[in-house]
């Protein structure tokens, strides 16, 4: 089998059928950018909450001194720590009584503001609040994992507006609505995706159906003379496969383009969403051969199905 | 070289078989005239021995194979060894003369050295030399049926099979036709061909098998067409 008399013969295919070619290319392209797209998203949401989120349920946050009010960064007044910075036997009586509650507590970690601010900047990295921040202002305070996260509640009625204590937190209730969000839009674009899928797969299968009956000839010609079923069914199979890895080109360019758009350039997320540390390009450029991939893989397969339907070979 | 061992074929939704009981055996090298009015058969027999449709009873052997048991991914090899000429040519338009003959070479992996050679050669066998370059549509429906022969017997088949070659040809030109098919069967390759040619049948002088309603009704060894048909 000689490859530029393949070569030719596809060439012809693909420009003899060019809107649809390009109905092929453009369905793909957006539905892998969407696939890709989704992925990506949810490592973002992995990348968020891959440090507290598993470790520490319920944190007990205590009075720094600038919660006081009129403090040094001339942080407003909260009224549980009126008082002023939470002294040391207020922290000895909170760890003790942490203690007693082994029924609930699983593990109590104490944290200093050091160790805060060494977490936080682990967590959001090197983004805008962040270079702000210093050690000074975190606030100290216990982390503690529960043997059941549901048990909430026992821990902030125990401990919330005790003397030197700042707040108590539900650390999941504060993620969770964020990443709820992100799960929404992860599922929304999925669901995208899918249908998107649908529409390039019904393309090609059309597509193959158009060129299969336009060629009927050639093909008859070529079964007459013995030409393998794979020789006659491979022009159709790499045209779909070439337009299906020009779409899967394309939603490279799109993720690309997306990922600069969003938060680099347009619309600079990375600069009015400071707090959040963003996935970088290493991440999205890994995304690209799985997408270059099904690009080529996907349009091959629904092309060689829907010629068992309609080349007889 | 095809053996039929009671073969009869059904499709599906007609009441009548299309053939019935049909048993016969063409050896290699011979001519056979296959004859009948329309409707007779005629073409489901050439369709099974090309493989294009299976017996639904009986066997059908084609070069010493048993169609039925060839699995469909051999067919094509089996087909390598056939060739095939048509009433309506089934030339490509879009390629000129020598390229529709070097396409049977080309889907079967020849090398293009051998296309090279094998190509001419064949075109002056079926009287076109000097006629590459041309395309089909420049060519008159005796030269184009030249040329799907050319086609057909490029890979040098054992055997050919025709339908009703010179269906779309005046007489004098068919006599041209059925030289060359004369001159092929007397390199060794065996040709079956189905006509409604009253005069060639009668001038050739071949085997003739009659089809009626699917039935073998007729096997003469040195045949004319028939009776008023």
């Amino acid at each position: 089998m000689r490859a530029q008399f393949v070569l030719s013969e596809i060439g012809v295919g693909l420009r003899r059928n060019l809107t649809m070619t390009f109905a092929v290319i453009v369905s793909v392209a957006l539905s892998l950018a969407l696939f890709g797209g989704a992925l990506l998203m949810r490592q973002q949401v992995s990348a968020m909450k891959d440090f507290w989120y598993d470790k520490v349920n319920v944190t007990v946050y205590l009075c720094n001194k600038n919660d006081a009010g009129g403090g040094a960064a001339g942080a407003p007044a909260t009224p549980a720590c009126a008082k002023g910075a939470v002294t040391a036997a207020q922290k000895k009586e909170i760890k003790s009584d942490l203690d007693e509650l082994t029924a609930i507590v699983d593990k109590v970690y104490f944290e200093t503001s050091d160790e805060a601010y060494k977490h936080y900047k682990e967590l959001y990295g090197d983004s805008a609040i962040a270079s702000i921040i210093t050690p000074d202002q975190m606030q100290e305070s216990y982390r503690i994992k529960l043997k059941d996260p549901e048990k909430y509640q026992v821990i902030s009625t125990a401990f919330a507006g005790r003397a030197g204590v700042h707040s108590v937190q539900d650390q999941r209730e504060e993620l969770e609505t964020l990443f709820q969000m992100m799960r929404g839009m992860n599922v929304a674009a999925l669901c995208v995706m899918a249908l998107m899928l649908v529409i390039a797969l019904l393309l090609i299968v059309n597509t193959v159906r158009v060129s299969a009956f336009s060629r009927r000839r050639e093909t008859g010609i070529m079964r007459l003379v013995g030409a393998s079923s794979f020789y006659i069914q491979m022009p159709f199979i790499m045209e779909a496969a070439v337009a299906g890895l020009l779409g899967g080109v394309v939603a490279c360019g799109l993720l690309l383009l997306g990922r600069y758009f969003l938060i680099d350039g347009g619309l600079r997320l990375a600069e009015t969403m400071p707090v959040v540390n963003f996935i970088g390009w290493d991440a999205v450029v890994a995304v690209l051969p799985l997408v270059l991939v099904i690009g080529l893989l996907m349009p091959s397969l629904a092309a060689l199905i829907a010629l068992r339907k309609y080349l007889k070979v | 070289m095809i053996r039929f061992d009671n073969v009869s074929k059904s499709y599906p939704k007609q009441n009548r078989p299309a053939l019935r009981d049909v048993s016969l055996e063409i050896e290699k090298g011979e001519f056979v005239f296959l004859v009948g009015s329309s409707g007779s058969g005629k073409s489901t027999f050439l369709r099974l021995i090309l493989r294009e449709e299976r017996a639904s009873h009986g066997m059908v052997h084609v070069l010493g194979k048993d169609l039925a048991r060839l699995s469909n991914w051999k067919v094509p090899q089996m087909r390598r060894q056939l060739g095939t000429v048509f009433q309506d040519f089934r030339l490509l338009p879009n390629k000129t003369v020598a390229q529709n003959v070097a396409f049977a070479q080309e889907v079967i992996g020849k090398p293009r050295g051998e296309i090279r050679k094998a190509v001419p050669q064949v075109l002056d066998l079926v009287g076109l030399g000097g006629k590459e370059d041309r395309m089909p549509g420049e060519l008159s429906g005796g030269e184009q049926q030249r040329v799907a022969i050319a086609r057909a017997f490029v890979n040098r088949p054992m055997l050919l099979i025709a339908d009703e070659p010179t269906g779309n040809l005046d007489p004098q030109t068919s006599v041209g036709i059925m030289k060359l098919l004369d001159r092929i069967n007397r390199t060794g390759t065996t040709v079956v061909m189905a006509t409604h040619d009253q005069n060639i049948v009668d001038q050739m002088r071949k085997r003739v098998i009659e089809l009626e309603k699917g039935r073998l009704v007729r096997d003469q060894a040195r045949g004319v067409y028939g009776y008023q048909h």
